[in-house]
Order: structure tokens, then C-alpha cells, then sequence
């Protein structure tokens, strides 16, 4: 632990190290919020596991409905070495009234950090070059095999894709 | 033995294209010829890009009532018809959600918006959701920066108004101001394509 604080943040990009501690901008009670550069290691994890990143907003109606469907999956999933991560777009200024209630509320089980950056047009391609920006949009990847979905899932289409990478 | 070779290979099309990307669906690229439309606005009456005589372009912006990032925009959206309506390029709003889905987008909610907020230009509804596709909209707000040619009505820029969505006053870039300003000037457009994020299109 002590040889990684001192490691670089670039070095955190290629280790599996825990990153997410370092990192931190800034703590809303009890919510990680980063900027893209803060958060792009998450989504470019190494190891066996299969990542799950899903960007919502607690405004976004068709990420709500769907949010369940990725609740289930890492309780389904727990044992298989799935791991779902909530990115969340909600407004900074709405964090405090609505992001952490919600979260509470619905009693997230799964990861729950915010993305905080405005310039979008510069990291929505880094996230993939086909996005377009709308959301609710999903990236699913393990190692360097990576699926990125501009669409809402039912639990069904979520599970096959997940499926697709459990060999 | 030839149909059905023809009707496999059909078959295969069908197939791949169920399950084709996103990015597949379609819709314009900076210099494509964008179609007009006929779309009832709020005040009732039906209006066409060919209505605007003297126009030297559009700001076609498809967007609505109940998306936050839309929202965010509504005054930004406000001045770029103040600003740039007088210059040949008035804003043409189209609100592209299905209604069944997202209510509070329906006509009368947008005319309660539109005079709420005193919108100077047409605010449209896509009631077919016939014409958001053949643009390649894919979320509100979603700009499309038109200007006028002797081939048609060309796609000049595609994507977000400014680089911060959330507060006007630490925009950097006003990509949608720098397009028109560009156009005027007749000069090249530095950003002709630019992505934010934004709320699905309701289907």
C-alpha cells in the first residue's frame, strides 16, 4: 500500500490498484465523484472479471426502469466475478437533493459513483467512439473484449450479453 | 434455386441488420442534404423549412420539455434565435418524443412551455416520429446547423450547443455560435461535429 501511494496516478492506470481510494475529488456524504480522468481506470479494469458500467441519471426515466435489471445482476452474478458499476450523470448541483436520496431510497447495492465534467464532447468518444451522448448506454468488458450498448436493457438482454463473456 | 438463394441472403440482411449498432441507424453527415418537413407548431399552424424566404439557413435543434439537459438549454436555445434569427439562421425547434411515453411533451404541454418561456421561434412536434430519424437525432437537445444551397438545405454541423451544459457562465467553446459565425463569414467550420450527452429519444 505504501509503495502505490507513492506510485504515480498514471502507474494506477496499468495496475489493478486501488485506485478508487487515491482518487477521490470530492466526497458528498457518502458519494465518489470524479472527473473523466479520475474515472477512466474503471473502465479499463485488468483481471478476469467481467465489468459492468452502466451511465445513468436519477432524471433519466429509461435508466430508472432499467436500474433494477442491474441491481439484480451483481446479486445474481456475485459469484461469477461480475462486478456492476453506476455511473451516474446527475446534475452536481442535484447531488445532495436527489443522487444520494435516491441511492438510499432504493438502496443501491451496487457501485455508485458520479461523473462530474461538463466538457462531454471530450470524453464521450473515449468512453466509445460510437457514442452519441444519449443515455441510459452500458459498457460491458473483461480484459480487452469490450461490448458498448447505446440502449436500454430488459434483464433478459442484459444476462445474454453478461453471458457472453462467462466462458 | 435462385429465389431462394436471393430470399436466404435477404434473410441474412434482415438478421444483421436486427442486430446492427447504433451508429447504423442512419441519419446525416456534415455535408448531407437534410430533408424539410411539415410539423405543427405550437400556435397550431404547419411550418416548413421552404417557408423561410430569405433565410440563409437553420438552426434545427430537436429537443423537448422533460429532459434536465434540454431544460438547461431553453435560454441558450433563446438567444441563439435573438442572436442569429436577424442573420439569416433562425432556430427551428422540434420536440421528437413519443408522447405516449413522455406526456408532459405532448403539443399543449409544449405551447405552456413555449409561453412560459417566450420562445421567439417555432417549436414543433415530430407527431410521426418520422423525421428525427432521417436527421440521426438520437437525444435532446440535439443540434443540426443547416445552411442553404443551391442542392438543398446542407448539413453544415451536427451535436451540442456549447461545452458546458450546466453552467453558461464557464462555457469555453460555443461550438453551435462558432458553426453560424463561420457560415456568415463564409469561413470553414472549425468543429463541425461535436457530443454531449442528452436524453434518449423517447420511442
Amino acid at each position: 500500500m505504501s509503495c502505490k501511494e507513492s506510485a504515480k496516478k498514471t502507474e494506477a492506470l496499468v495496475e489493478e490498484a486501488p485506485v478508487v481510494e487515491t482518487e477521490v475529488v470530492k466526497e458528498t456524504s457518502d458519494l465518489k465523484v470524479y472527473n473523466f480522468t479520475e474515472i477512466e481506470p474503471l473502465l479499463h479494469k485488468t483481471g478476469d472479471k467481467i465489468y459492468v458500467v452502466n451511465f445513468w441519471a436519477t432524471w433519466c426515466a429509461p435508466c430508472v426502469k432499467e436500474l433494477p435489471y442491474f441491481e439484480k445482476i451483481t446479486e445474481d452474478y456475485a459469484n461469477k466475478d461480475v462486478e456492476v458499476l453506476l455511473v451516474s450523470l446527475d446534475f452536481s448541483k442535484q447531488y445532495e437533493t436527489k443522487l444520494i436520496p435516491f441511492i438510499k431510497t432504493h438502496q443501491l447495492k451496487s457501485e455508485v459513483v458520479a461523473l462530474n465534467d461538463p466538457d462531454s464532447n471530450a470524453w464521450i468518444p473515449k468512453v466509445d467512439p460510437e457514442w452519441s451522448g444519449s443515455i441510459p448506454a452500458t459498457i460491458i468488458y473483461k480484459g480487452n473484449t469490450r461490448k458498448f450498448f447505446e440502449k436500454s436493457f430488459t434483464y433478459e438482454e442484459l444476462q445474454t450479453e453478461i453471458n457472453q463473456f462467462l466462458n | 434455386m435462385k429465389t431462394i438463394k436471393h430470399m436466404s441472403a435477404l434473410l441474412v440482411l434482415l438478421v444483421l441488420s436486427a442486430f446492427a449498432p447504433v451508429k447504423d441507424t442512419g441519419g446525416y453527415k456534415v455535408g448531407d442534404i437534410a430533408t424539410d418537413f411539415k410539423l405543427k407548431n405550437v400556435d397550431g399552424k404547419m411550418v416548413s423549412l421552404k417557408d423561410y424566404k430569405d433565410a440563409k439557413g437553420y438552426i434545427v435543434i430537436f429537443t423537448c420539455n422533460t429532459c434536465p439537459y434540454a431544460v438547461a438549454y431553453e435560454d441558450r436555445i433563446i438567444d441563439l434565435d435573438k442572436k442569429y434569427a436577424a442573420k439569416g439562421y433562425p432556430v427551428v425547434a422540434i420536440m421528437p418524443n413519443n408522447v405516449k411515453v413522455k406526456p408532459a411533451d405532448n403539443l399543449d404541454a409544449m405551447k405552456v412551455r413555449a409561453e412560459e418561456k417566450g420562445f421567439t421561434f417555432p417549436y414543433l412536434i415530430d407527431a410521426d416520429q418520422t423525421i428525427y430519424p432521417q436527421y440521426g437525432a438520437t437525444k435532446t437537445p440535439h443540434v443540426f446547423v443547416l445552411q442553404k444551397t443551391k442542392k438543398g438545405n446542407e448539413v453544415k454541423y451536427i451535436g451540442a450547443i456549447d461545452d458546458n451544459f450546466e453552467d453558461p457562465s464557464a462555457v469555453n467553446t460555443k461550438y453551435v455560435e462558432n458553426a453560424v459565425d463561420a457560415l456568415l463569414e463564409d469561413k470553414a467550420i472549425k468543429e463541425t461535429e461535436t457530443k454531449a450527452i442528452g436524453c434518449s429519444i423517447k420511442v
